[in-house]
Protein backbone atom coordinates (compact mmCIF):
# COMPACT_ATOMS: atom_id res chain seq x y z
CA UNK A 1 0.00 0.00 0.00
CA UNK A 2 1.66 3.61 -1.25
CA UNK A 3 2.50 5.31 2.12
CA UNK A 4 0.96 8.47 2.02
CA UNK A 5 -2.97 6.80 1.55
CA UNK A 6 -2.05 5.81 5.22
CA UNK A 7 -3.63 8.87 6.74
CA UNK A 8 -7.48 7.59 5.40
CA UNK A 9 -7.62 4.69 7.42
CA UNK A 10 -10.21 4.36 9.90
CA UNK A 11 -7.65 3.80 12.81
CA UNK A 12 -3.80 4.79 11.40
CA UNK A 13 -1.16 3.47 12.55
CA UNK A 14 1.66 5.88 13.86
CA UNK A 15 2.73 8.20 11.01
CA UNK A 16 5.18 6.62 9.25
CA UNK A 17 8.48 8.88 9.45
CA UNK A 18 9.07 11.32 6.58
CA UNK A 19 11.79 10.68 4.77
CA UNK A 20 11.81 14.18 2.82
CA UNK A 21 13.34 17.23 4.47
CA UNK A 22 10.95 20.04 5.19
CA UNK A 23 11.24 21.84 2.68
CA UNK A 24 9.94 22.83 -0.99
CA UNK A 25 13.05 20.58 -2.34
CA UNK A 26 13.61 16.95 -1.06
CA UNK A 27 16.27 17.32 0.75
CA UNK A 28 18.95 14.55 1.21
CA UNK A 29 21.54 13.70 -0.71
CA UNK A 30 19.74 14.29 -4.34
CA UNK A 31 19.49 18.20 -3.02
CA UNK A 32 22.99 18.71 -1.82
CA UNK A 33 24.63 17.50 -4.57
CA UNK A 34 22.32 19.46 -7.12
CA UNK A 35 22.70 22.17 -4.77
CA UNK A 36 26.85 22.19 -5.02
CA UNK A 37 26.60 21.55 -8.43
CA UNK A 38 24.75 25.19 -9.49
CA UNK A 39 26.55 26.96 -6.66
CA UNK A 40 30.24 25.31 -7.52
CA UNK A 41 28.89 26.18 -11.60
CA UNK A 42 28.55 29.84 -10.86
CA UNK A 43 31.52 30.54 -8.68
CA UNK A 44 33.77 28.64 -11.55
CA UNK A 45 32.38 30.37 -14.59
CA UNK A 46 33.10 33.87 -12.68
CA UNK A 47 36.54 32.99 -12.28
CA UNK A 48 36.50 31.83 -15.67
CA UNK A 49 35.68 35.48 -16.67
CA UNK A 50 38.08 37.11 -14.63
CA UNK A 51 40.96 33.94 -15.52
CA UNK A 52 40.39 34.87 -19.28
CA UNK A 53 40.73 38.79 -19.11
CA UNK A 54 44.05 38.49 -16.81
CA UNK A 55 45.94 35.90 -18.83
CA UNK A 56 44.38 38.27 -22.05
CA UNK A 57 47.30 40.59 -20.24
CA UNK A 58 49.85 38.92 -22.09
CA UNK A 59 48.84 40.59 -25.29
CA UNK A 60 49.70 44.26 -23.68
CA UNK A 61 53.11 43.57 -22.20
CA UNK A 62 55.18 41.49 -19.62
CA UNK A 63 54.89 43.99 -16.94
CA UNK A 64 51.22 44.21 -16.78
CA UNK A 65 50.61 40.59 -17.02
CA UNK A 66 53.18 39.82 -14.01
CA UNK A 67 51.66 42.70 -11.96
CA UNK A 68 48.82 40.91 -12.11
CA UNK A 69 49.39 37.15 -11.75
CA UNK A 70 51.71 38.52 -8.64
CA UNK A 71 47.91 39.43 -6.99
CA UNK A 72 47.15 35.48 -7.50
CA UNK A 73 50.50 34.75 -5.49
CA UNK A 74 49.80 36.33 -2.10
CA UNK A 75 48.47 34.40 0.67
CA UNK A 76 45.04 35.53 0.35
CA UNK A 77 44.88 34.85 -2.91
CA UNK A 78 46.35 31.44 -2.34
CA UNK A 79 43.50 30.34 0.53
CA UNK A 80 40.72 31.49 -2.59
CA UNK A 81 42.70 29.09 -4.75
CA UNK A 82 41.91 26.48 -2.86
CA UNK A 83 38.57 27.15 -2.56
CA UNK A 84 38.54 27.49 -6.56
CA UNK A 85 40.22 23.65 -7.00
CA UNK A 86 37.90 22.86 -4.15
CA UNK A 87 35.07 23.78 -6.21
CA UNK A 88 36.06 22.48 -9.34
CA UNK A 89 37.26 19.13 -7.61
CA UNK A 90 33.39 18.67 -6.71
CA UNK A 91 32.04 19.86 -9.83
CA UNK A 92 34.16 17.78 -11.95
CA UNK A 93 33.08 14.46 -9.92
CA UNK A 94 29.86 15.38 -9.38
CA UNK A 95 29.49 15.63 -13.24
CA UNK A 96 30.62 12.47 -13.72
CA UNK A 97 28.37 10.99 -10.72
CA UNK A 98 25.59 13.07 -13.34
CA UNK A 99 26.45 11.48 -16.18
CA UNK A 100 26.43 7.83 -14.80
CA UNK A 101 22.86 8.50 -12.89
CA UNK A 102 21.38 9.55 -16.28
CA UNK A 103 22.71 6.04 -18.62
CA UNK A 104 23.22 3.61 -16.09
CA UNK A 105 20.66 1.96 -14.12
CA UNK A 106 22.26 0.82 -11.59
CA UNK A 107 23.68 4.70 -10.79
CA UNK A 108 20.30 6.06 -10.47
CA UNK A 109 19.12 3.60 -8.09
CA UNK A 110 22.62 3.90 -5.84
CA UNK A 111 22.73 7.75 -6.60
CA UNK A 112 23.02 8.36 -2.66
CA UNK A 113 26.02 5.79 -2.52
CA UNK A 114 27.26 7.74 -5.76
CA UNK A 115 27.17 11.11 -3.81
CA UNK A 116 28.79 9.92 -0.59
CA UNK A 117 31.99 8.43 -3.21
CA UNK A 118 32.33 11.91 -4.57
CA UNK A 119 32.40 13.26 -1.32
CA UNK A 120 35.16 10.76 -0.50
CA UNK A 121 36.95 11.40 -3.77
CA UNK A 122 37.01 15.02 -3.33
CA UNK A 123 38.63 14.55 -0.02
CA UNK A 124 41.39 12.87 -1.17
CA UNK A 125 42.05 15.11 -3.96
CA UNK A 126 42.43 18.10 -2.13
CA UNK A 127 44.37 16.14 0.73
CA UNK A 128 47.09 15.83 -2.22
CA UNK A 129 46.24 19.25 -3.32
CA UNK A 130 45.87 21.92 -0.75
CA UNK A 131 48.81 21.26 1.23
CA UNK A 132 51.70 20.83 -1.90
CA UNK A 133 49.73 24.81 -3.07
CA UNK A 134 49.52 26.57 0.13
CA UNK A 135 53.50 24.88 0.85
CA UNK A 136 54.27 27.19 -2.23
CA UNK A 137 52.04 30.29 -1.31
CA UNK A 138 53.51 30.20 2.50
CA UNK A 139 57.24 29.38 1.19
CA UNK A 140 59.82 32.37 0.97
CA UNK B 1 -8.78 30.09 -12.86
CA UNK B 2 -5.65 28.23 -14.20
CA UNK B 3 -5.41 24.52 -13.73
CA UNK B 4 -2.68 22.66 -12.34
CA UNK B 5 -2.52 19.57 -14.56
CA UNK B 6 -2.12 15.84 -12.90
CA UNK B 7 1.78 14.58 -12.42
CA UNK B 8 3.66 13.72 -16.14
CA UNK B 9 -0.11 14.22 -18.07
CA UNK B 10 1.44 15.12 -21.70
CA UNK B 11 1.50 18.99 -21.90
CA UNK B 12 1.94 19.12 -25.47
CA UNK B 13 2.67 16.44 -27.64
CA UNK B 14 6.47 15.63 -28.35
CA UNK B 15 8.04 17.24 -31.17
CA UNK B 16 8.62 14.21 -33.96
CA UNK B 17 10.83 16.77 -36.54
CA UNK B 18 13.38 18.48 -36.74
CA UNK B 19 16.83 19.47 -34.83
CA UNK B 20 16.20 19.32 -31.10
CA UNK B 21 18.80 21.48 -29.68
CA UNK B 22 17.97 20.95 -25.69
CA UNK B 23 19.13 17.50 -26.46
CA UNK B 24 22.43 18.29 -28.06
CA UNK B 25 22.72 21.03 -25.06
CA UNK B 26 22.21 17.98 -22.86
CA UNK B 27 24.39 15.70 -24.67
CA UNK B 28 26.45 18.90 -24.99
CA UNK B 29 27.55 19.37 -21.19
CA UNK B 30 28.04 15.35 -20.84
CA UNK B 31 30.46 15.52 -23.25
CA UNK B 32 32.51 18.08 -22.93
CA UNK B 33 32.34 17.56 -18.76
CA UNK B 34 34.21 14.48 -19.23
CA UNK B 35 36.91 16.24 -21.45
CA UNK B 36 36.79 19.33 -19.63
CA UNK B 37 37.42 17.02 -16.93
CA UNK B 38 41.34 15.84 -18.12
CA UNK B 39 42.30 19.39 -19.49
CA UNK B 40 41.45 21.15 -16.32
CA UNK B 41 43.14 18.83 -14.22
CA UNK B 42 45.93 18.42 -16.76
CA UNK B 43 46.04 22.81 -16.35
CA UNK B 44 45.82 22.98 -12.37
CA UNK B 45 48.21 20.04 -12.49
CA UNK B 46 51.10 21.25 -14.13
CA UNK B 47 50.39 24.81 -13.39
CA UNK B 48 50.08 24.81 -9.38
CA UNK B 49 51.39 21.77 -9.15
CA UNK B 50 54.57 21.20 -10.64
CA UNK B 51 57.78 22.72 -9.37
CA UNK B 52 57.12 26.08 -7.57
CA UNK B 53 53.45 26.14 -8.43
CA UNK B 54 51.46 29.35 -8.47
CA UNK B 55 54.56 31.35 -7.18
CA UNK B 56 56.73 30.32 -10.99
CA UNK B 57 53.70 31.66 -12.75
CA UNK B 58 55.12 34.67 -14.82
CA UNK B 59 54.87 36.14 -18.48
CA UNK B 60 58.18 33.94 -19.37
CA UNK B 61 56.50 30.88 -17.66
CA UNK B 62 53.28 31.98 -20.44
CA UNK B 63 55.72 32.44 -23.16
CA UNK B 64 57.37 28.81 -22.89
CA UNK B 65 54.50 26.84 -22.45
CA UNK B 66 52.80 28.68 -25.40
CA UNK B 67 55.73 28.03 -27.69
CA UNK B 68 54.45 24.46 -27.70
CA UNK B 69 51.49 24.53 -30.14
CA UNK B 70 50.67 21.10 -27.90
CA UNK B 71 49.84 23.53 -25.12
CA UNK B 72 48.41 26.66 -27.48
CA UNK B 73 45.12 23.92 -28.64
CA UNK B 74 44.93 22.56 -24.76
CA UNK B 75 44.49 25.89 -23.76
CA UNK B 76 42.02 27.05 -26.75
CA UNK B 77 40.01 23.69 -26.34
CA UNK B 78 39.90 24.86 -22.80
CA UNK B 79 38.85 28.19 -23.41
CA UNK B 80 36.22 26.95 -25.91
CA UNK B 81 34.21 23.97 -24.11
CA UNK B 82 34.67 25.75 -20.58
CA UNK B 83 32.80 29.12 -22.02
CA UNK B 84 29.83 27.66 -23.73
CA UNK B 85 29.79 24.88 -21.06
CA UNK B 86 29.39 27.24 -18.77
CA UNK B 87 27.23 29.92 -20.21
CA UNK B 88 25.06 26.95 -20.86
CA UNK B 89 25.10 26.06 -17.45
CA UNK B 90 24.11 29.78 -16.54
CA UNK B 91 21.08 29.61 -19.29
CA UNK B 92 19.78 26.82 -17.53
CA UNK B 93 20.04 28.61 -14.00
CA UNK B 94 18.44 31.57 -15.82
CA UNK B 95 15.55 29.68 -16.97
CA UNK B 96 14.80 28.10 -13.98
CA UNK B 97 15.20 31.61 -12.00
CA UNK B 98 13.37 34.18 -14.83
CA UNK B 99 9.77 33.70 -16.29
CA UNK B 100 9.89 34.53 -19.72
CA UNK B 101 9.85 38.24 -21.33
CA UNK B 102 12.85 41.31 -21.02
CA UNK B 103 14.76 40.57 -18.17
CA UNK B 104 15.36 36.90 -19.13
CA UNK B 105 16.03 38.33 -22.51
CA UNK B 106 18.35 40.24 -21.54
CA UNK B 107 19.91 38.05 -19.43
CA UNK B 108 20.94 35.20 -21.91
CA UNK B 109 21.89 38.14 -24.23
CA UNK B 110 24.46 39.20 -21.34
CA UNK B 111 25.81 35.60 -21.15
CA UNK B 112 25.90 34.66 -25.46
CA UNK B 113 27.90 38.38 -25.35
CA UNK B 114 30.06 37.74 -22.86
CA UNK B 115 30.87 33.98 -24.06
CA UNK B 116 31.13 35.21 -27.90
CA UNK B 117 33.53 38.46 -27.06
CA UNK B 118 35.85 35.86 -24.32
CA UNK B 119 36.36 33.36 -26.75
CA UNK B 120 37.31 35.89 -29.42
CA UNK B 121 39.70 37.72 -27.26
CA UNK B 122 41.13 34.19 -25.52
CA UNK B 123 41.75 32.56 -29.43
CA UNK B 124 43.20 35.52 -30.62
CA UNK B 125 45.58 36.19 -27.43
CA UNK B 126 47.11 32.51 -27.93
CA UNK B 127 47.24 32.23 -31.42
CA UNK B 128 48.81 36.40 -31.69
CA UNK B 129 50.84 36.42 -28.92
CA UNK B 130 54.55 37.20 -29.26
CA UNK B 131 56.45 35.56 -26.47
CA UNK B 132 59.12 37.77 -27.15
CA UNK B 133 58.39 41.17 -27.34
CA UNK B 134 60.72 43.95 -28.90
CA UNK B 135 61.75 46.22 -26.29
CA UNK B 136 61.05 44.75 -23.16
CA UNK B 137 63.76 43.95 -20.53
CA UNK B 138 65.09 40.66 -21.31
CA UNK B 139 64.84 39.47 -17.22
CA UNK B 140 60.82 39.32 -17.89
CA UNK B 141 61.41 37.30 -21.23
CA UNK B 142 61.30 33.22 -22.11
CA UNK B 143 65.16 32.05 -21.31
CA UNK B 144 64.86 31.52 -25.38
CA UNK B 145 64.26 35.19 -26.43
CA UNK B 146 67.24 36.22 -28.60
CA UNK B 147 69.52 38.92 -26.37
CA UNK B 148 69.08 42.53 -27.62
Amino acid sequence: MPENSAGTLAAPAKPAKQKPGGTLYRGREGMWSWVLHRITGVAIFFFLLVHILDTALVRVSPEAYNAVIGTYQTPIMGLGEVALVGAIVFHAFNGIRIILVDLWAWATRHQKLLFYIVIALWVVTMLGFAPRHLMNVFSH
Amino acid sequence: MSVIEAPRSQARPARKRGLNLEKWGWIYMRASGVVLLVLIFGHLFVNLLVGEGVKAIDFGFVGGKWADPFWQWWDVAMLWLALIHGANGMRTIVNDYTNPGTAQKVLKGALFLAATVLIVLGTLVVFTFDPCPAGSPADLLPSFCPAV
